[in-house]
């Protein structure tokens, strides 16, 4: 709240619509959100499977296993981005 | 122990997918459990929310079995080509949960936090429960509890 108390004296000072102000921070601050949100996942995915495809090419008897966690893991490690997305269309168009 | 090592840009695997198994068992219980869900977004959210509500458990169930197909489909080639499946999969669904939210945002029964709590709660909730499902049949396979 300090901050965008700052940012609409900020914005009078410099003779900018407050509401103009919010918005524009809201607008970058959903972009940060899904961006940064999209980005962990995105390295946690593609670690996940190297090592699956690693354990499946070593072991292919085990391949049903592995491919099963690996589903999962998948699901899991994309929730996260699915949180960071809620929070983009919640900062954004709500 | 027998320990082989084979090329993955060659190996491929012709037999039964796991994740279309697992994805059809979350869809099933989505399905059973939507109701109840869009009833509590429709106590707190009234229609809107109830509406929004089935949204999201479409887009969650449809997102799962985009995932499984995309594996399944990509394995039966190469498990080099499943990498990248998953990968770009990842990417390619993203921008199709953000596309079927951004065509219905500004929908007269549209309710973004009903959405979006929808969203979140469906995924993590049928995940938990598949877990459960796959901890058990791996960890004790002699008793392995029923499918949904």
């Amino acid at each position: 709240m300090e901050a965008f108390s700052a940012l609409v004296a900020a914005a009078d000072e410099a003779g900018v619509d407050p509401a103009d102000a919010k918005n524009t921070a809201a607008a970058a601050s959903a972009g940060y959100a899904y961006g940064l949100a999209a980005i962990g996942p995105g390295i946690g995915i593609g670690y996940l499977v190297g090592k699956s495809v690693e354990a499946m090419a070593r072991q292919p008897e085990a391949a049903g296993m592995v491919r099963t966690t690996m589903f999962l893991g998948i699901a899991f490690t994309e929730a996260l981005a699915l949180i960071g997305f809620v929070v983009f269309i919640l900062l954004k168009f709500a | 122990m027998t320990e082989r090592q084979v090329d993955p840009m060659t190996t491929r695997f012709d037999g039964p997918a796991p994740e279309v198994g697992i994805s059809n068992d979350m869809i099933k219980r989505g399905l059973i459990v939507a109701p109840l869900l869009i009833a509590v977004c429709a106590v707190i959210w009234g229609a809107d929310g109830a509406w929004s509500s089935a949204y999201g458990i479409a887009i969650v169930l449809a997102n799962f079995a985009l995932a499984a197909g995309l594996i399944a489909g990509a394995a039966r080639i190469s498990i080099g080509l499943m990498m990248a499946a998953t990968l770009f999969g990842y990417l390619i669904r993203l921008g199709l949960i953000f596309l079927a939210v951004f065509l219905v945002k500004d929908a007269s029964w549209i309710s973004l936090p009903a959405l979006g709590s929808t969203i979140i709660v469906t995924h993590l909730g049928l995940l938990f429960w598949e877990m459960k499902f796959v901890a058990l049949s791996l960890a004790h396979p002699g008793l392995k509890p029923d499918r949904a």
